[in-house]
């Protein structure tokens, strides 16, 4: 029996970064997501786009070489490609919300599977944080999640229905969790790869709802 | 022309009299007007509400919440009512947990657009943002093309206080990278405008027509951040 491991975030990061497709505008979401911007593949080209109105940047700046009027959605500094536009935060949010992001990447406190997901309030706090969170479920051709699996008690984050107030109803199409690769299907979470070491019956006993299994069912891919 | 430029920062925010609306950019605190924001912050309006990304931070700089936690604030709305990480307690999250203040939260987009809406003399739009969630529930909602919508009205401001790159003396604004986020929305959706500029403003007609970002009549009161001002 091989050993069980649990994915990195690089790792789980990677592999959602593995599914962009040449030319597509891809917006990561502050935290977890960011790390998908550490995949490369020279073989197609990747444009980001940030909520604050930049489209096309760069890498993370090195220590020395930042502009203090370039940031990505999380505040930290990029840099710039060529080929880079600014604009203003409404016509950030029209490409938003005109369909012209080919993906978001989420973090997530809950999925359900029906595509639901909740990540911008917990009730036992006030208010919430939003961001674009809202706008970018609701525009985004595909939104895709990177969370843990369980929460940090080993609760449920994989359920039939969200008990958490939603961000958007029915968009996720892909979810990676430190257990494997699933995809959102009309019929629930189908289980596409699986972390090395852990059989589909360990995985499901870590998840609320009723996985399915792809009958093309293979070990987690590290690289392309 | 018109003389719109002011000396001081504090001659500019002179006048802001309590209860009033204060638009305020930035994001990721890049473009944030934080000389402007300490000049208010010293002259001490009280009861207002204030319109921005978010309530304010952490750190040390002064943004929005540097008034909230002076107590100058009534309201705030904003795209983050609460820190994306619990451990980060703004003074905000003290003062709203206590009921101290109140707050309006809103997704960014839709708050962009109730800015611009404000500016351009829309009544109102619908959007597909928040539809089928807590923020939607009371809200006007229509099937537009197959699909739900919701009722989002316009939000216009009192004052804006703007951060620019360039200005020329005629109240032309250019903005520099990511710095124009918010800024030109909130310049166009305010009553009065008043900015903060980067650079010695430069005489009408220096500056490109083709590249300005918010045209000089929106811009009331123009001050060039001194050498020694808040230049983060």
């Amino acid at each position: 029996m091989a050993e069980k491991v649990k994915l990195e975030r690089q790792a789980m990061c990677d592999r959602l970064a593995m599914e962009f497709q040449d030319g597509w505008i891809v917006n990561l979401g502050v935290g977890m997501p960011t790390l998908c911007s550490n995949y490369s593949d020279s073989s197609r080209e990747i444009i980001n786009h940030a909520e604050n109105g930049v489209i096309g940047y760069g890498p993370l700046a090195k220590e020395g070489e930042e502009d203090r009027h370039l940031v990505n959605a999380g505040g930290q500094k990029v840099t710039p490609l060529p080929g880079m536009a600014c604009v203003h935060h409404a016509d950030s949010f029209m490409m938003i919300r005109g369909g012209m992001i080919d993906v978001t990447v989420m973090g997530a406190y809950e999925v359900a599977e029906n595509g639901d997901f909740a990540n911008w309030r917990i009730p036992s706090r006030k208010g919430g944080g939003i961001g674009g969170a809202m706008d970018l479920a609701a525009g985004a051709k595909r939104v895709f999640i990177a969370m843990e699996h369980t929460t940090r008690d080993g609760g449920h984050k994989l359920l039939k229905k969200c008990t958490l107030p939603i961000t958007a109803p029915g968009v996720v199409k892909m979810l990676v969790t430190d257990l494997g690769l699933f995809e959102i299907t009309p019929q629930g979470f189908m289980l596409i790869e699986h972390a090395p070491g852990w059989t589909p019956e360990e995985i499901q006993e870590q998840t609320e709802a009723k996985l399915i299994i792809s009958d093309d069912l293979k070990e987690f891919r590290f690289r392309a | 022309m018109k003389n719109k430029i002011y000396k001081t920062m504090d001659d500019a925010v002179a006048d802001i009299p309590d209860g009033v609306t204060i638009l305020s950019p930035g994001f990721s605190g890049v473009g944030v007007p934080r000389n402007l924001l300490a000049a208010l912050n010293r002259q001490g309006a009280k009861g207002l509400t204030g319109v921005s990304n978010n309530a304010g931070t952490v750190d040390e700089n002064v943004d929005i919440g540097t008034l909230v936690e002076a107590g100058q604030m009534k309201k705030m709305i904003c795209a983050f009512t609460a820190s994306t990480h619990p451990s980060q307690v703004t003074p905000f999250t003290r003062m709203y947990n206590n009921d101290e203040i109140e707050a309006e939260l809103v997704p960014q987009g839709t708050l962009a657009e109730r800015l611009r809406s404000a500016a351009a003399g829309i009544g109102g739009f619908y959007t597909p943002t928040s539809v089928g969630t807590e923020l939607a529930e009371g809200k006007e909602h229509r099937e537009i093309n197959g699909r739900m919508h919701v009722l989002e009205y316009p939000l216009p401001g009192d004052y804006g206080l703007i951060r620019a790159w360039k200005a020329d003396t005629a109240g032309n604004l250019i903005f520099r990278l990511t710095q124009r986020n918010f800024n030109p929305l909130m310049a166009m959706a305010a009553k009065v405008t008043i900015v903060e500029v980067e650079n010695d403003i430069v005489e009408a007609g220096e500056l490109d027509p083709d590249h300005i970002h918010v045209p000089g009549i929106y811009v009331d009161r123009i001050v060039r951040i001194p050498e020694d001002g808040i230049w983060i």
